[in-house]
């Protein structure tokens, strides 16, 4: 299950729709082994592409660096299809590299990129294997959640 | 001193969970094959048709190789070597 709370999952969206009809990508750090997505990084698609999307590498870098620094992880990887439904794609999961992350997709086909509803979706890949799992949005952690991080 | 090489979480079954280990070599090509000595199979999924693969980028103190001659590029004692699978999909 994905927990996370409500002003990232909004911002995700919101992401999403800016940058409509192309790929929206970008990944939520969180402490390492907490779970806890905390920290949203909109990334550049450097593919401007509706259809597929990368990190620019030298980007990819400083973000691992940052997060290295931080003593963070991905918690969340996330990419939007732009006009198609928000499960992952046989290139999603051929290139899926964070085997601890999980995969948001969010879909703005449809119109969503306008208002309305947006399918947000959450994911495991693993070794090619795709597992959906429940999505529990939170006004906020909960103080045992943000403890259990600090111990990290 | 030798050469640092940064492993990402993937490829941390090949270095039995270790995040940095360390190499040696003259260019990242040779450093490779170092790794592969000490790391079984890592190669495989860092290289292919003897170029680097498309959506993993390696760089050398902090420059992405296919911007300093790829496997060519040279490296020496006290370089950073950061190993990063790209985050890409469709």
């Amino acid at each position: 299950m994905l927990t996370i709370d409500q002003v990232t999952h909004d911002a995700i969206i919101a992401h999403a729709r800016r940058d409509h009809p192309d790929e929206a990508c970008g990944v939520v750090a969180g402490a390492i082994g907490s779970d806890l997505p905390t920290r949203l990084v909109p990334m550049l698609n450097a593919a401007m592409s509706p259809t597929f999307y990368e990190f620019d590498s030298g980007d990819l870098l400083k973000l691992y660096r940052d997060m290295d620094d931080r003593d963070e992880e991905p918690v969340i990887v996330y990419h939007s299809h732009t006009s198609t439904e928000a499960y992952p794609s046989r290139t999603d999961i051929n290139l899926a590299g964070e085997p601890g992350a999980h995969y948001v997709l969010v879909s703005t086909r449809d119109g969503a990129d306008q208002g309305g509803p947006v399918d947000f979706r959450s994911y495991r890949i693993v070794d090619g294997e795709v597992t959906e799992e429940e999505v529990r949005v939170v006004e906020a952690y909960t103080d045992a959640e943000h403890s259990e991080q600090k111990e990290h | 001193m030798a050469i640092e090489v940064r492993i990402p979480t993937i490829l941390r079954t090949y270095t039995d969970g270790e995040r940095v280990v360390e190499s040696g070599g003259a260019t990242v090509a040779e450093l490779i094959d170092q790794l592969e000595t000490d790391h079984v199979g890592i190669k495989e999924r860092l290289i292919e048709n003897a170029e680097v693969r498309r959506f993993v980028n390696i760089y050398v103190n902090d420059e992405d190789i296919r911007f300093t001659g790829g496997l060519a590029t040279p490296v020496a004692d006290g370089d950073t070597v950061v190993i990063l699978p790209a985050v890409a999909g469709g």
